[in-house]
């Protein structure tokens, strides 16, 4: 997030995008719900009717994957109506003319027939965010996992730019991060650009500077994504070592997936459970879990805390950085000598600008956003203020693209999966969680009611549902939460394995899967079990 | 207010003879509460607004004829504050016995909530007896409510109205309200029902602010009888981004419950039903207690040592190199994990086979 959480309760409107805010991050909701009980206005898009569109003032219900038009549209609605802050372009910008010209001709009208909501309804949302003094954008994963995901973030930061709101309390374009560390695995090195603190792997500088901690050479140019390497499972990449995550599972594409890693000549899995990943793994090494294991953690808004052992793990578990760090020293390699979680951090902190002032001491409380370059910097709580950090904000010249498949004769049906309030993710936790399956123990697909009707199923009953991947058998649920033509589901039951459809396509420049639009066929089926098939 | 801040001085109260500074906007119990005065309350909760119903933190105010409720009025500069008198003391010791002599227990177990030893302490404090007013009885149980996380035992409830208070004004989820007057006065869910047919998220925020025990956590009293001292361990939840701070319950070996920790900064005291009752995978019988090898006969997953473990991972992931070369093994790391764990698997990669060939999960 530019701006730290508790900004969510000082925005005067809020644009909330592409999140089920209160089911994937209930607490951060409540921040919401409180700035709007002050009197805050808020705009939801979401294809579906999402809890937090109930308390919206203008609820947009665009056809998934339109996010880009609505988005230039609500720009040109900014522009004519004479609200963007032109100081601030002025000032911090660069690329606003281009911009201005790029988004003339898109009209609401234009947008309105690609996103399937009246053009008021667009213009009125364009409008309260335009007029705001400090409007904020919030958005999940409903933005990202599209083929144009890139695409979709860049559209909100053209509307933040153009409306000056950055670098101010209650301001921002935020993403609300959906696992406990998933910020951390980036801060600390685990992707294939950047070195910790988001030093690119291109950089020369950053590449002597790991030369000489690391003692050796590293690849000059930058590794492959994950998407790409179960691409090339069985070819060009012969082994993995999968660090709790329940690839086969949380994955799209899940045959795609299955194959991919059983194609591997050998596989490493640490994990706490015998997950259907590690199942097919040569070796599985067990972890210690949350409340097992000292460490640190980053949430949304940069937040640099403590993770505190409470109890000590089962048998043999251990802690992740010790069994890699053994498992290193078992390969021959120098300089894996670790003994303990605050070594591996501070030496992290030591290589990272963006964590140079900190230290497994000086995070005890759990104060400081990053980046805090220096031991006596206060931490940066909101990003952006003053100047941009490089330099000045880029106007992005967008086009809509279609998603990678779009409906057909065949494929009807929009699909769209996310997650609900007591499960998360694949359910390695929270189905193992005594109570949990009192709220949820089973999966249905979200249908409308006219659908329900139009499409001879029951409320209730059962359907079969096929994408160009696969088909899975799974309950029906009337509601009117899913708009009509569009159906949802969570990926987190096993059996009813909804991967096993999604995957048509990628982002180009992220490679993130477009797991938010899947045309599909839904037909009734006979009652029976949950499961794939066929 | 009228002198207040003029100068840029700090405006100024007298409490129990002392001179206490304010800021604007701050009530007597804010005051006095910073400033580690001890008044005693049983309807609040300082994230919530002021309610003014238990009347126990009355503070007599000079030049004011009747005590007024100090979490409900604003400190004023040159009040003259009294919190400890005799008749107030007095007055407080009766309100506790008649509140306490309504409910069937009054003192509970601690595992049933964050402030559940509100009332008990207070007991103590004024040496009160919970039986001086014996009569009628306020509340009914609802024992037919079946949800395996929040017990509503209202026998025990004083219509605080804490739970309701903190279900509106801070979940935002109003799925309980007041029903019925005096003695028929009734915490209750939309159309009286079950918490799961309502708007109620179980997050358990009403069951941690409750002091009396009459809201209790199901899952924490489930473990009453493990032996041992309680232990309370500051960390992270381990579900989404948001980062909420807990403090997790321990007795020996065993976790017990979770606490919202109150002072948490991004969730200043608020959970979800995950944080809140979420935990206890970590003791599960599926976890894996020890490292498991492929037999390379039958094919199967077998229990191994470490020492075995850590020779075949390297000897697979050495035969891959040799024989593909150090581009052929990639490192997924976990966004679940914490630092230590994605900064060690870039290690790995980077260091010892001098590739950028890692990832984490962020692109699923």
């Amino acid at each position: 997030m530019s701006n730290p959480l508790a900004d969510m309760e000082k925005a005067d409107v809020m644009f909330c995008i592409g999140t089920n805010m209160t089911e994937c991050h209930p607490v951060a909701a409540t921040r919401l719900k409180k700035a709007i009980a002050r009197g805050a206005r808020m705009i939801v898009a979401d294809p579906r009717r999402v809890p937090l569109a109930d308390l919206a003032h203008v609820h947009l219900p665009i056809r998934v994957g339109s996010d880009v038009p609505l988005l230039l549209a609500m720009a040109h609605v900014i522009v004519r109506d004479g609200l963007a802050d032109e100081k601030f372009m002025a000032e911090r910008t660069r690329g606003g003319e281009a911009f201005l010209r790029h988004v003339e001709p898109l009209t609401c009208e234009w947008a309105s027939e690609i996103c399937e909501v009246p053009a008021r309804d667009i213009e009125a949302a364009a409008q309260m965010y335009g007029r705001a003094s400090r409007g904020a954008i919030y958005y999940t994963l409903g933005i990202t996992e599209h083929i144009c995901g890139v695409d979709n973030v860049r559209s909100l930061c053209n509307l933040a730019l153009l409306t000056g709101n950055f670098g101010r309390e209650g301001t921002g374009v935020n993403p609300m991060r959906g696992q406990n560390n998933i910020q951390g695995a980036g801060d600390s090195g685990a992707i294939p650009n950047n070195y910790p603190g988001f030093q690119p792997v291109v950089d020369p500088a950053a590449q002597a500077k790991f030369r000489q901690a690391y003692g050796r050479e590293t690849d000059l140019e930058e590794g492959m994504t994950k998407v790409t390497a179960l691409e090339l499972a069985g070819d060009r990449i012969r082994a993995m070592i999968v660090d709790g995550e329940n690839t086969v599972v949380s994955d799209p594409d899940r045959n795609h997936c299955e194959h991919a890693l059983k194609s591997l000549d050998f596989l490493v899995v640490i994990d706490l459970f015998m997950t259907e990943t590690a199942q097919m793994a040569d070796v599985v090494f067990p972890a210690t879990a949350w409340a097992e294991t000292d460490g640190v953690c980053a949430n949304t808004e940069r937040r640099v805390q403590r993770l505190r052992a409470a109890v000590p793990p089962p048998g043999e578990a251990k802690p992740d950085w010790w069994i890699v760090s053994r498992l290193a020293e078992r390969m021959g390699w120098e300089g894996f000598g670790f003994q303990s979680a605050k070594e591996v951090f501070n030496e992290l902190c030591r290589l990272s600008p963006t964590y140079q002032g900190l230290d497994w001491d000086r995070i005890e409380h759990g104060e400081y956003h990053w980046p805090v370059p220096h031991a006596d910097h206060p931490g940066t709580p909101r990003l952006h203020e003053g100047e941009f950090e490089n330099g000045r904000g880029i106007f992005s010249l967008t086009e809509y693209r279609d998603p990678a498949e779009t409906i057909s004769d065949e494929y009807p049906v929009w699909l769209t999966t996310g997650r609900r309030l007591p499960s998360y993710h694949t359910r390695t936790q929270t189905g193992r969680s005594a109570g949990i399956d009192y709220l949820a123990a089973e999966e249905a697909l979200e249908v409308h009611p006219a659908d329900v009707a139009g499409w001879g199923l029951e409320d209730g009953g059962w359907a079969e549902m096929r994408s160009p991947r696969g088909n899975v058998r799974i309950k029906v649920r009337a509601t009117d939460r899913s708009p009509m033509g569009t159906v949802f589901a969570s990926f987190s039951f096993d059996d009813v394995p909804v991967n096993v459809l999604t995957g048509g396509g990628y982002d180009p420049a992220t490679l993130t899967a477009e797991l938010k639009v899947c045309p599909v066929a839904v037909h009734p089926a006979a009652a029976g079990e949950p499961g794939t098939g066929g | 207010m009228g002198d207040m801040k003029r100068n840029g001085a700090r405006a100024t109260l007298v409490l129990d003879g002392e001179r206490l500074a304010f800021a604007e906007g701050e009530t007597i119990y804010e005051v006095a509460d910073r400033h580690g005065r001890d008044i005693p309350a049983l309807c609040y909760d300082p994230r919530l607004e002021p309610f003014g119903g238990c009347r126990l933190c009355v503070v007599e105010v000079e030049g004011q004829r009747n005590p007024v409720a100090s979490c409900a009025t604003r400190a004023e500069a040159g009040m003259v504050v009294r919190s400890r008198t005799a008749r107030l003391e007095e007055r407080r010791r009766t309100l506790v016995e008649m509140v306490a002599s309504e409910n069937r227990d009054a003192r509970v177990d601690p595992l049933h909530g964050y402030a559940s030893q509100e009332m008990g302490a207070l007991l103590d404090r004024y040496d009160a007896r919970p039986g001086r007013f014996r009569g009628a009885r306020s509340g009914q149980s609802r024992i037919d409510d079946d949800n395996p996380f929040i017990g509503r035992d209202y026998d025990n409830c004083i219509s605080c109205y804490r739970c309701v208070r903190v279900c509106a004004e801070q979940e935002g989820d109003y799925a309980i309200s007041v029903a019925n007057r005096g003695f028929s006065t009734q915490i209750v869910t939309e159309f009286d029902g079950l918490l799961k047919d309502s708007a109620c998220t179980f997050c358990g925020q009403c069951v941690q602010t409750c002091p009396t025990g009459a809201l209790a956590d199901l899952k924490a009293l489930a473990n009453r009888d493990v032996p041992g001292e309680t232990k309370t361990t500051r960390t992270i939840c381990t579900y989404c981004g948001v980062g909420c701070s807990v403090d997790v319950m321990s007795r020996g070996d065993k976790i017990v419950g979770v606490l919202p920790a109150m002072d948490g900064p991004a969730n200043e005291g608020a959970l979800c039903v995950k944080g809140q009752f979420a935990y206890d995978f970590v003791h599960h019988r599926d976890r894996l207690a020890t490292p498991f090898v492929r037999d390379r006969e039958t094919g199967e997953l077998r229990p191994a040592s470490w020492d075995k473990a850590l020779d075949r991972a390297a000897e697979g992931l050495g035969k891959v190199v040799a024989e593909h070369g150090r581009h052929a093994v990639y490192g997924v790391a976990s966004g679940r994990a914490p630092h230590e764990a994605a900064y060690m698997m870039q290690r790995f990669i980077r260091a010892g086979l001098g590739t950028n060939h890692i990832d984490n999960c962020s692109r699923a």
